[in-house]
Parts: C-alpha cells; structure tokens; sequence
C-alpha cells in the first residue's frame, strides 16, 4: 500500500494527538504527521478518530494538518550493517543523522537504517531449484571481523528458488534470490527484511536453558549466575550502578551480539559506549567489542514516544540475530523510563491509571516484553537465544514500587543494588541479601564440568557463611565485636575477605575487571581454604588476633589485582603458601 | 501536491498575524480561547490587555475547538472581554548575543537593568533541540575548584551536570558561589562565561550571588536571569530554558567555557505541578506531573562538549529538598538525570563544618575519567575509593559506639574514630575561601588516612602506599 492521506489533526496535546476524519487508517499503522513528516503510529480507532502517538517533538503542530498512512506497521529492517551502529528510538541511524543535519535532531529527518551504497559479499549456501522454507540461510555475508552475517528467507515467505546470484559484492537492497511461491507468484529476495517490532519473530520451539551467560563479574556468574536465554532485572536507586554493570556485562559477557538499548538515561553514557566500545578488545576473539554491538539511544532529553519504542526496536534486532543462530544479550537501561513513558503517554490519552498513574496494561506490557527472551530452536533448527538484562530505577531507591514489583513477577534472576554497598564504594553494589537467581540449578552442571566438582557445594558453603554474618553483624551492633567467641568472629573476617577480595570487583582495572570461569573458581576456594583450616586453627587453640595478621592476606585480598586470568598457576602457588603459613600457625600456636 | 501544501502554509502565515478579541475562561496562569484559525502547539502567544500593557504565553493545547495558553507573567488583572490575542506562529524564541554577559533580565530574557533590549546575532528557540549522541564529546576535563571534598572525592568535570541537594538554611549558595569564584582548568586561562538562572529565590540571595560576582570581578561575564520569589510562579518554568539557550550560543557558537548554576530546582518544580494540577493533568508521585522526568531531563541534558567544538556547558543546579528528604521526587529524579550529587548533610552544619557535605551520598559520576596520571596525579582513584571505603567504615563504627559506649569500642575501631573526626574537621572543613590545589587536597587525604593502620588500606596499591603513607 502506497502512502495516502488517511485524516487530519484535530488536537495537539505533546505527543498524543487527535486525529478526525479517518476512513481506512489500520491499527498500529505508521503515520507521518503535517508537512514536517513527523513520524507516529496510531494507538487507538473510535469512530471517525483516531488516536496518535508522535514520535518526534510536536511543536508547531496545527489542527487541520495532514496525517499520511504509510499502510504498514511501524518496522525495523533487517540485514547486514546493523552491528556497530547506534540507532534511535526507532531505528533511524544517528550517525547518519549527525552527517545530515549536525550537532542537533532535527524533526522529520528520514534516512534508512541501512545503509544502502555499501557493498557486502555475498556467498551463497544454497542452490537454485531447492525447496526454501521461512528461516532457512540462504547465503552468508561477512558483517564484521567477527560476526558472519547470515541472509534468512523471510518468516512469510516458502516457495522453490528459482534463482539465487553468483557470489560476489551487492547491496542490501540488490535482488539476491528469486522464490516461486506455491500459488504460483514470483517473490523477489533482497538481503534485507522488515518486520514489525511489536511482534515476536517466530522460533520452532522453545528449548530448555542449560548454558550460563558468563559475564565475568564474580558476583554474578558464582552467586547469581543468569543463563543463556534468562531474564533478570537489576533494580537500583540512583547512584547504586545500574549503568556501570550494564556497561560490565556489554563488554565482557561470553553472547555473540549485543544489543545496548539507552532508554531515557543520559546521553553523555551513550558517548562513554562509543568512545570506550571500539578500543576495547574482547578476551576471546581478540577483536574490537563495537564489532559485536548495536545501539539504541532514545536518551532522556529525546522525544518520549520514541523512548516506548526503543525496546522493542530493541529486542526485534536481538531476534533477528538469534534467528540466525546466534546467542544475543540485551541490555535494557532503563525500563522504568520506558514504563514512564507508558505513563505519560496513557496520562494525555486520559486514560484511568492503575497504581502511582501508571496504566492497567503495564503488567502485560513487562510481560511481553520479558516474555521475548530464551533459548530457542530458531526456524532454520539451529540453536539461538535471546537474554534480557533489564535496569529498573525504582523511585526513592524503593523496591515496592509497581515497576520493580511487576518485573520481579515475570524475570527469573533478580540482582538488587543495594545502596549501602554502593556508598561505601563497593561495585558492583549486588546485595547478596535480596538477590536470587533461579537458573542456579540449571546452569549448575556446566560450571561442574568446566571448573570442576563441588562447585555448587563452595558455592553454598560460602552463601551460607555469608547469611550467618548477617545475623553476626547485628549482634555486633548492638553489643560489640568483642562480645563475639573467636569461632564467631573469625565467620566475619572471612566475609570481609570475601567482600574485599572477591564480591568488590573493579571495572577500570585492567585484570580485574573479567575474571575467567576458571579464575572465580579458584578465588572462591582459595578463600574457603582459609575459612576451613582457619576455623580447625581457632579449635586447637589459635587466636584470631594471629589468623588474623597472617602477612598472606594482603596477598589473597589482592589475587583479584594481581593474578592475571591467564596465569592461573599463579593460584597454585598462593595456595600452597596459605597452607605453609596456617601449617606453621597451627604448629606454633595450636 | 506541492503547490497545494505550499498554499497551505501561506494561509498559515496570514493567520498568524490575525488579532483575537476576548477569551472564553481565565483560570489561574492559564487562558482559554475558542474558534480560532488552527494554532500550532507551543506557539508563542502575545496577549494585550485592557490597558495596552503586552504580556507573552505558549499555546499548552490546541485542537479545532478550543486553545489553551499559559501566561508567563501570570493573569491577573486580565479580563475576559477586554485582552485580545495574536497568534505568533512561530515558537518563543531568545535574541542571543556575547553582549548579553554583564546584564540582568527576567525570566524571559527583558532586560531588568534599565539597558536596552539585546539585538541578538540570532534568534533561538527557548525549547532548544535535543543533541545527537552522536555529537557529543565524553567531558574528561578536571575543573579544580578548591574545595577538597569536591576535588578530592566527587570530582567536577567540564561538561557535567553536578547538582547540589541542600535543604532549608544550608549554606549552598556559599558554596555555590566559591565554586564560581575558584572553578579553574589547571593551567589553562580559557574564555569563561557564567550563567545565572534564579527560579523563585528571594532578593536576599539574588543580591548574595551578585554581590559575590562583583567583588570576585567577574560580573561583566556573568549573564544573570531572575524570576524571583513574588514574580508569577510561570514564569519559573522558562526561565532556566531561555538562560539555557543563552548558555548554549555562548559555549557553542562563541566557544566558551559556560557555568550555568541554576537556583532553585524544587521551586521550578512546583510551578510545573501548579500549572498540570491547573489542566487536570492525572498526578504521579506527590502531584508532580508524569512527564517531571522527561522535563527535567530536557534541561539537564542540555550540557556538556560537542566535538569540534571550543566550549562546553557545565551545569550547577541547587535544589533544596523538601525536608531534607532525598527519596523526594525532586531530588530523586534529578539525581537519575544528572551525573553525581553533592548532598548536604545537616548534621555536618550544626557541628560547625562548611562545605556540609555529606561523604557517602554525593558522587560524581565522570569523576573516573577525569582522574589520575597526567590529570590530577596518580594516586588520586585508589585514594578516593579508600577514602569512601573507611570513612563508611566510621559511619559503622558511630553508630555501634552510640549503642556501648565509646570506651568498649576495640583499638581498631578507636583508630577509625579518630580518623572519622581528622577527615571531617581537616580534610572536608574549609574556608569559604580557601582555595586548596589539588596536590594540597591529595596530600591532605594521605594525612588523615595515616592514622588508620597500614593493613586497613587494601584499596591503594603498595607503590602508593609507600610513596605516601605517613607522610
């Protein structure tokens, strides 16, 4: 359908507008707004009105503006030249942007997301004549050093190939495959396709999530760790670093692709991903981290119909790449601005607000969106997954809020910041009280088999210690650490060892910011060592007072710094000393 | 097509010149007009009342039925039949120009000093337009300002957004106004500007942030925008976007370096909840509009550097908090926009300590960036972490030794006391001007941290310790 006048303006109220005189506009049809072309979609049909929801600034909209359909639904395309790129809201690339029209955004402003001159090289998998299905590849195009971009027949087409191009250099809109259809019309395939954002893009099945999403952040991967297809939700008031574990888990997760969705937060975080993303190096492929990830920008200051899109804009790139076989994060920072925006938009269309003004709908709407993530046997049988980490910025620091508590319904991985860690400057500010993860059981098994047996039983052997200090803390509050048997306190010393030495972990250090698998699994034993043989120690008759000057533990709460990921021998080492000085300790003193 | 939309928009021009007469409801700083031609949304509006004195609005909702127009110098003495209105087509905009440093103007950018009105190089729309991510340049820049506990531990950056959260009879205007007086780039003499926006403040302190000005000789690069206390409360809500605007032709076009300090937030915020409150507007938290955020967000985020561009725009807004509460919407928002937060703590001010600045709550978010080797000096991250870590140490400490008694604290936890009362009275406590370097700030933080046993300082490494500690 070609574009057409479908009515015009009748009310201007910010970015909801009225629109009289509809005859044949579509629900959730794309729509371009007076002689700017200002770009929205329609949210509601009543009669001959139509609601309208903007997606730039509506300044100097007048009653009696054109509104022209665009006959589809508001689309992301699809296909090679999306990594590396920073997008808005919906999808129009900025950089782009910024070559057109300068240092500000101006409105109306249409350049495809693609970029339509480059040249990519094409090889083809398949020949003419097969039988093609929805989801099958048919050709591979390098996108990237390290991301093979794979060309996917779209979900709505099937047929036989009667023509598919020579291998060689074409642009993403060039006819690459010409399908005949089983009633017998001729579709021609080019190596982009569009779909819809609000509409999950169709999988086989769902699988069961067996993988851990190693994030290289301790706190994580050993006490909460989130699997591969997971969701979970990282609440926090300001300050707490929701941005700064985003920001850890986009650079050193173990996905293929990442998807960074900056909803509503500040724009100068934005310039951080861009400026730090291409210098950073990834530790497994060695090469640039921006050659795995896209952007999505809608920052707080950019219009807010566009900051409700942004997800979902979002999480259609993230399926389109697990279509293709690929393990996809996304970061979604943050879904209480999108919530807002919900709020905001639901407030000027009058409608009755729920709790604290927000919508009916916003349960469903969190849902959904959750409910795009897992590990899927994607339509051409290989294995993809889709795992959200979404930011949630809870009012006043406050988890009760209808944001936080409506998420926590439908993630399964909750990674609460807790404001006090984070004053003391203890980051990531992950309180090992309120937060849980339910993939535990499930990704227990791999850690089995790639850090050893008894990963589990450490792992709980020092939760457990770590819930006892709670209750110890609030008895020394009250009356003093000295009140405290040596066995007791020796339980607090080895937490604070394990707080200093292992949960606190620095982002801007060059070694400790990704610690290995194999790394947290020996700094966690290493440190359960010392509580072990400590806790014999202080029974034959050692003090606390001698455990606790042992000259090795500046060297433990250290390892983090100094032992290198790759230099594991190095644990060898340390821990053969901790045995020697508790030897020598026992024998002395015991 | 063409030539019918182009006929389309020359009607619009006509009828923007056209002059209504009367209204059809007045209800607080909002007008109601019904039948017009079709009027843009948050068109500029000029209204003359009976006596031919003009005041400005902006059209808040329009439809083919009825307008809604917010005053800015607010309604009364308007009447319905008598106040005819013209339709500007076109959004409020600022006449910017260098010329403007060293004058004083209202809200809406009319001289208040007896001088004429700007002619400007252009003329800027107050609403501005969103900075392409794109464009920006990550601030790095360290700013000394000469107070410790900001150098030090919340460092400010060229480019950033800093906002102090103080509360009722706190001294931040003080402190803002050292900050202004001693803000330098190490090294560097640069084309510097101030901007000064006041929302709803009093005259006293209106005079205090002039009168300091002066004396630091600086007035003639300062451009100040009062809408004080008795102004109309609307006015309040342009005011921070007509002194951004100049800010940003300043630092963007003129290539300087602008400090907008912005005084003060809650009353910005209160006028915005009287006029949503006024349009029927469903309230989120505490009646304050849904959109406080996104508005909000729409001042703050108009700082930091472009790239390829000389100037920068760093922002310093106050606000206090109602009852010195930070979980306060006000606040709490604010504080998920802007990059870090200098809280005040009253505490701190009874005991006598000035800068009040309350250790643990206030951050500065670019801090990381700005720091270290070759910016301030290489032992500056792992100081300011271990800082934080023992002095929230301290907190733990007081509050233990409330419960049993400072005499059945242990040894260690003694040393953390005495260190917890060093930090405050030497390293946080100054002068109001006193203007320490850095290298006095560092040295200091080293001073006080050496009473603490050398096995209690895990985040700094061994070569800082050795270079520093006890010294």
């Amino acid at each position: 359908m070609s574009e057409r006048i479908i009515g015009k303006v009748k009310r201007v109220n910010g970015p909801v507008i009225t629109a009289s005189g509809i005859s044949d506009a579509r629900m959730m049809e794309l729509v371009r707004v007076g002689e700017v072309r200002l770009i929205g979609e329609v949210i509601k049909l009543q009669g001959d009105q139509a609601v309208i929801q903007v997606y730039e600034d509506t300044t100097g909209l007048c009653p009696g503006d054109n509104i022209y359909g665009a006959g589809m639904s508001l689309s992301v395309e699809l296909g090679p030249g999306l990594i590396g790129t920073i997008y808005d809201g919906i999808q129009r690339p900025l950089k782009a942007l910024y070559d057109f029209s300068g240092n500000y955004l101006e409105r109306g402003l249409e350049v495809s997301p693609l970029n339509r001159d480059k040249l990519w090289t094409f090889h083809p998998q398949v020949l003419s004549g097969c039988d093609i299905s929805p989801g099958m590849i048919l050709a591979t195009v390098p996108e990237t050093a390290r991301v093979i971009h794979k060309v996917l027949v779209p979900p709505d087409v099937e047929g036989t190939l009667t023509k598919i191009m020579p291998e060689g250099e074409y642009k993403v809109d060039d006819t690459i495959a010409l399908v005949e259809t089983p009633d017998g019309r001729e579709v021609p395939l080019t190596m982009m396709q569009f779909w819809p954002i609000r509409v999950p893009r169709p999988v086989e099945s769902r699988e069961a999530l067996t993988l851990p999403l190693v994030t290289g952040q301790r706190v994580i991967d050993t006490l909460f760790p989130l699997a591969k297809g997971g969701t979970v939700a990282i609440p926090g008031g300001f300050g707490t670093g929701k941005t700064m574990t985003q920001h850890a888990i986009a650079k050193w997760c173990d996905a293929d692709i990442i998807v960074y969705i900056g909803c509503g937060e500040r724009g100068n975080e934005m310039t951080d991903v861009l400026t730090e993303f291409p210098e950073l190096i990834d530790p497994r492929t060695g090469s640039s981290l921006m050659e795995r990830t896209i952007l999505i920008a809608n920052t707080s200051n950019m219009p807010v119909s566009a900051r409700e899109a942004s997800i979902y804009t979002g999480i259609t790139l993230a399926e389109y790449y697990r279509d293709q076989g690929y393990h996809v994060a996304i970061m979604a920072d943050s879904t209480s601005r999108w919530a807002e925006a919900l709020r905001e938009l639901s407030g000027r269309m009058e409608e009755m607000p729920a709790e604290e003004g927000f919508p009916a709908y916003l349960p469903t709407r969190i849902a959904e969106f959750y409910e795009r993530a897992g590990y899927m046997k994607v339509l051409s049988a290989e294995m993809g997954s889709v795992s959200v980490i979404g930011a949630v910025s809870p009012p006043g620091g406050d988890f009760s809020e209808p944001v936080t508590q409506h998420t926590r319904r439908f993630v399964r991985c909750f990674w609460g910041l807790d404001r006090q860690l984070a004053n003391a400057r203890h980051y990531p500010a992950i309180s090992w009280l309120e937060s849980y993860s339910e993939y535990l059981s499930e990704v227990t098994p791999w850690w089995e088999e790639h850090s050893g047996e008894g990963w589990a039983q450490s792992r709980l052997a020092m939760m457990d210690l770590l819930q006892k200090e709670v209750k110890l803390q609030q008895v020394v509050k009250l009356v003093g650490a000295d009140a405290l048997p040596d066995s007791q306190r020796f339980i607090i010393e080895v937490c604070r060892l394990f707080r200093n030495g292992f949960l606190q972990q620095n982002a801007f250090d060059d070694v400790d910011r990704y610690s290995s698998v194999e790394k947290q699994r020996r700094m966690l034993e290493i440190i359960l060592l010392y509580w072990k043989r400590g806790a014999e120690a202080i029974k034959s008759g050692v003090t606390l007072v001698k455990l606790r000057h042992m000259k090795i533990l500046q060297d433990i709460v250290k390892m983090k710094l100094t032992i290198g990921n790759d230099d594991i021998r190095a644990f060898d080492k340390l821990e053969a000393r901790l045995e020697r000085s508790l030897d020598q300790l026992e024998a002395l003193y015991g | 097509m063409g030539e019918l939309s182009s006929l389309y928009e020359k009607e619009k021009e006509l009828l923007a010149g056209k002059e209504y007469k009367g209204l059809s409801r007045i209800d607080g700083p909002l007008v109601f007009l019904k039948k017009t031609h079709p009027v843009g949304y948050k068109e500029l509006v000029e209204l003359t009342d009976r006596d031919g004195k003009q005041r400005l609005g902006m059209v808040l909702d329009t439809s083919d039925e009825a307008v809604v127009v917010q005053v800015f110098e607010g309604t009364s003495g308007l009447t319905m039949p008598g106040t005819s209105v013209r339709f500007k087509g076109e959004p409020l905009t600022l006449p910017v120009t260098e010329a403007m440093l060293g004058r004083v103007f209202n809200g809406l950018g009319k001289p208040l000093d007896g001088g004429p009105e700007a002619i400007g190089d252009k003329y800027l729309d107050v609403n501005g337009l969103p900075v392409n991510p794109v464009a920006r340049q990550y601030p790095r820049d360290f700013i000394q300002t000469g107070i410790s506990v900001i150098d030090g531990m919340n460092t400010l950056i060229r480019g950033q957004k800093l906002p102090i959260f103080s509360g009722n009879g706190l001294p931040h205007n003080e402190l803002a106004a050292q900050i202004t007086r001693q803000a330098r780039i190490r090294g560097n003499k640069s084309n510097f500007a101030v901007v000064f926006a006041a929302m709803g403040v009093k005259h006293d302190v209106a005079r205090f942030f002039k009168d300091s000005f002066e004396r630091s000789g600086v007035l003639d690069r300062v451009a100040l925008f009062l809408s004080l206390a008795d102004d109309p409360s609307i006015e309040r809500t342009i005011t921070p976007r007509t002194a951004l605007t100049l800010a940003e032709h300043l630092a963007y076009d003129c290539g300087m370096h602008v400090l907008v300090v912005m005084t003060d937030m809650a009353n910005y915020c209160e006028s915005l909840r009287e006029i949503s409150t006024l349009r029927g507007e469903i309230p989120s938290r505490k009646g304050y509009p849904g959109y406080l955020y996104s508005d909000l967000a729409e001042l703050y985020e108009r700082s930091g550097m472009i790239k390829g561009v000389e100037g920068s725009i760093t922002q310093l807004p106050i606000l206090t908090m109602p009852n010195d509460d930070i979980s306060h919407p006000i606040p709490d928002l604010t504080g998920y926009i802007t990059e870090g937060q200098i809280v005040f703590e009253r505490d701190m001010y009874s005991r006598g300590i000035y800068p009040p600045v309350a250790g643990l709550p206030s951050l500065s978010r670019l801090m990381k960036d700005g720091i270290g080797e070759d910016m301030t000096r290489w032992d500056h991250p792992h100081l300011a972490s271990q800082l934080f870590a023992s002095y929230s140490y301290v907190k733990d400490v007081r509050n233990l030794a409330s419960v049993i008694g400072e005499e059945e604290l242990t040894e260690l936890d003694h040393q953390y006391m005495q260190f917890g009362e060093a930090f405050e009275q030497k390293f946080v406590a100054q002068k109001s001007d006193e203007n320490r370097t850095i290298e006095q700030t560092l040295d200091l933080a080293w001073e006080v941290l050496s009473i603490l046993p050398i096995e209690e300082l895990t985040r700094v490494t061994e070569d800082e310790l050795a270079e520093y500690y006890g010294c």
